[in-house]
């Protein structure tokens, strides 16, 4: 995909380099394109380089080598202001010696539109956010989610084709950011504009985005749509990193026909698919995810590679159960199940069986 | 529902109403907080507000003349000072009296001076008299007029009984008018002539030199503050350090430095000969005027403009700034309607400490001020220990306070007292 959409790609990034200090690479050689349109998040753990890339497309860093392209224009040496991108900050930036209406008529302001012209957008961009009876409040008299919103019609209002958001649900509750979530990629995909959003909660990144680029160490681990990531990660750092992840360490023994053989620590020897093993004696981390893993013999399917499990652990969690095994030598092996009327709840101390298919168990590095 | 049941106070848990039950469990509270100001408070007290009240009440006060004259106030108080002729003879008689008595006592002096203030000469009227009148004998030696006018030609001038007359109830709106450049004439307070006029000028140009040096406080300030608050907290510390120094060297050792610097002599003026760009005998005369003056008080009060801009901008988030440029700002635009307003509540907190320590200086102006470059302070320094007029020394110094509160007003109404922050 990345090498089709190179021709119309509306924002590149083409081995972009950043240094702080000129001894330590914070990106290392990033190359990143997404076309018009497109919601992608970067995502990865602090320190992965995310946000500088943020803020060097934004142009309040700039890149120590490379070139970062806007609508195939290099806008390395452009400076923020004219670059025409909406930003949404962490805190919001709302200016708080202004009013709602003030901030939002900022922009259009520097833009020298007419009053009347400033006047009939600000309403638009207050309503698309459902804040249009707040236009004479100051900031510190909305709550954090009236705030948000207003910060994202400030960054729509001038109508740019490219939004940064910076984390930018980071401080607000749980259930107000799940409702701003849906809100913030429903308005990006109807509006029809290009978003390039920081996070370093994958939950977030997986609901909101059409492609996620996982950071860490400077570069991007995997670049793919939600389910790809999360159903294929590519490397053990993506698996451990995007949601919930068993492993087990082992070396791999021999491939045959798109399968390895990995003889775990422990001793047993499973089938496995292999991803970035490429040859006999390598070590590899196998992971599974907790809720491909099956204990009732009922339900278990044709071809289930099975092992023997103790069980150590039972949550009733609502509408799932989430069982911590002991599975070759390994004491934080996982296992979630629907609550189904059918379910079995298991008790600690019981010796069980429990299975996968050979294709949900990918064999990665090290 | 609640307003059938309970039409009275609300009661506590026994009965007592509730306010009195709260009054009483914060009472110990109340007493104890008390004590624990009550030293620092009647030192306070002591050493500052009794005496400031009681300098302020000389402003007004002015009894000796009724106490030390009670007969001659009495005689007076038919006279009338406008018919233009002296009073009649049981004035005089009235004065000897009250004379004999004050020169007794060594009073008469006293009033004299007093008097003096008002009509120059009067002092030297009541000290010869006062010398003459002891060895007289009131019960026999009148008509007192004749030996008056026999001692002075003075005591036959309608003014100077006017004078007396003026000035004899208890307290007096002379002081003020005085430090207003007015006087009271024969129909009333009127303005002194034009060459007696110096206080207004004194609080025109005190007011004056006091806005220009805050501005240049904040012109020079501004940029320094906006530093120290954006660059990393290393080599802030290190720059307040800088800031900091002129406060911990004693203040007649910076004003004497400027001396050296801008006198006629002095390192500026050498350098600039030096380099031929004035003429050994046009030499700049940068000290001893208003100039000399706005540059020593500038230089020493800059901290205090400086600390609380600084830890205003302290609290501005630079992402203000980034918000701004995101939005379409140059750097000027995001600077002057984002960063600027916010940082207004520090500007205001130091102008207001700057421009009212500024207004009551006194030892720079003294140094450094000359005759032009003085400011009220220094008059009402003058006459509390050289010209020992009290009243009106409390009088300008009144002025001056209300002047102060005042402004304090009315900033308080434009820019509001919320708006200014220390930190």
């Amino acid at each position: 995909m990345a090498d089709s959409a190179i021709n119309d790609a509306f924002v590149e990034f083409d081995r972009v380099q950043k240094s702080y200090d000129g001894e330590n690479l914070v990106v290392k050689d990033l190359n990143l394109s997404l076309p018009k349109g497109e919601f992608l998040t970067m995502l990865g753990p602090s320190g992965s380089g995310k946000t500088t890339c943020l803020m060097m497309l934004a142009g309040f860093e700039t890149a120590t080598h490379g070139e970062i392209r806007l609508d195939g224009r290099e806008i390395n040496n452009i400076p923020p202001h004219k670059r025409g991108i909406g930003m949404v900050f962490q805190n919001y930036a709302l200016f708080p010696h202004m009013t709602i209406a003030e901030n939002l008529s900022f922009p259009l302001e520097v833009r020298k539109f007419g009053k009347s012209e400033r006047e009939a957008k600000i309403k638009r961009a207050l309503d698309m956010v459902e804040m249009g009876s707040f236009g004479s409040r100051r900031p510190a008299q909305l709550s954090g989610g009236q705030q948000q919103r207003v910060a994202l019609a400030r960054a729509l209002v001038f109508e740019p084709e490219l939004v940064l958001m910076d984390e930018p649900l980071g401080a607000l509750d749980k259930q107000l950011r799940e409702k701003m979530q849906f809100e913030i990629t429903h308005l990006a995909h109807t509006l029809g504009i290009t978003t390039v959003y920081v996070t370093h909660d994958q939950t977030e990144a997986l609901t909101m985005s059409d492609r996620v680029a996982v950071f860490d160490d400077g570069r991007i681990q995997q670049l793919a749509p939600p389910d790809k990531l999360y159903e294929e990660p590519e490397n053990s750092f993506v698996a451990q990193f995007i949601g919930e992840n068993n492993t087990l360490e082992g070396v791999v023994k021999e491939i045959n026909n798109g399968v390895a053989l990995v003889q775990l620590d422990g001793g047993e020897l499973i089938d496995a698919k292999p991803i970035n093993v490429s040859k006999p004696g390598e070590r590899t981390r196998v992971s599974i995810r907790p809720e491909r893993v099956e204990y009732n013999k009922e339900r278990m399917q044709e071809g289930a590679h099975t092992l023997k499990a103790e069980v150590l652990e039972f949550i009733y969690m609502g509408d799932i159960f989430r069982t911590r095994l002991r599975v070759a030598g390994n004491d934080e092996f996982v296992v979630k199940t629907r609550n189904a009327p059918d379910q079995v709840r298991l008790k600690p101390g019981e010796q069980i069986e429990i299975g996968w298919l050979p294709e949900d168990c990918r064999a990665l590095d090290a | 529902m609640s307003d059938t049941t309970q039409t009275g106070p609300v009661l506590a848990a026994d009965g007592t109403p509730l306010k009195r039950s709260l009054a009483r469990a914060l009472r110990m509270q109340k007493i104890r907080a008390l004590m624990l100001i009550a030293p620092l408070l009647l030192f306070v007290l002591l050493t500052f507000i009794l005496p400031i009240a009681d300098m302020l009440f000389r402003s007004v006060e002015n009894q000796i003349v009724s106490e030390t004259l009670p007969r001659t106030v009495v005689a007076l108080k038919d006279w009338d000072a406008s018919s233009g002729e002296t009073p009649d003879e049981a004035v005089y008689a009235a004065l000897a009296e009250d004379m004999k008595i004050a020169a007794q006592a060594k009073l008469h002096t006293r009033v004299g001076s007093r008097l003096n203030y008002e009509k120059p000469g009067i002092s030297s009227l009541f000290r010869k008299a006062g010398r003459k009148v002891k060895k007289w004998d009131i019960e026999n030696d009148g008509p007192f007029k004749e030996k008056f006018l026999d001692l002075h030609k003075g005591w036959g001038d309608p003014d100077v009984w006017r004078t007396i007359q003026t000035y004899s109830p208890k307290f007096t709106n002379g002081y003020f008018l005085n430090a207003a450049d007015m006087q009271k004439g024969a129909d009333g307070a009127e303005m002194r002539p034009e060459n007696e006029r110096i206080y207004w000028t004194l609080f025109k140009r005190t007011l004056f030199m006091s806005l220009v040096i805050t501005t240049s406080c904040i012109v020079l300030g501004y940029p320094v503050a906006w530093i120290l608050a954006n660059l990393p907290s290393k080599s802030a510390n290190l720059l307040m350090i800088l800031v900091l120094l002129p406060f911990w060297t004693s203040l007649l050792v910076r004003t004497s430095a400027w001396k050296v610097m801008l006198q006629q002599q002095g390192v500026i003026n050498d350098t600039l000969v030096w380099l031929g760009l004035v003429a050994d005998d046009a030499r700049l005369v940068m000290i001893n005027n208003q100039f000399g003056t706005i540059v020593a008080m500038t230089h020493i009060l800059l901290p205090f403009m400086i600390l609380p801009m600084y830890s205003v901008m302290q609290t501005i988030n630079p992402t203000y700034l980034r918000a701004a440029k995101s939005l379409g700002a140059t750097n000027w635009t995001s600077f002057w309607r984002v960063y600027f307003p916010q940082s207004v509540p520090g500007i205001g907190a130091g102008s207001i400490l700057v421009f009212i320590l500024s207004i009551g200086y006194y030892i720079t102006p003294e140094l450094v001020g000359g005759t032009k470059g003085v400011f009220i302070s220094n008059r009402i320094a003058f006459h509390i220990s050289t010209s020992l007029n009290w009243g009106l020394a409390a009088a300008l110094g009144a002025i001056l306070l209300a002047v102060v509160l005042l402004l304090y007003y009315a900033y308080d109404k434009i820019v509001g007292i919320d708006n200014v922050k220390l930190g």
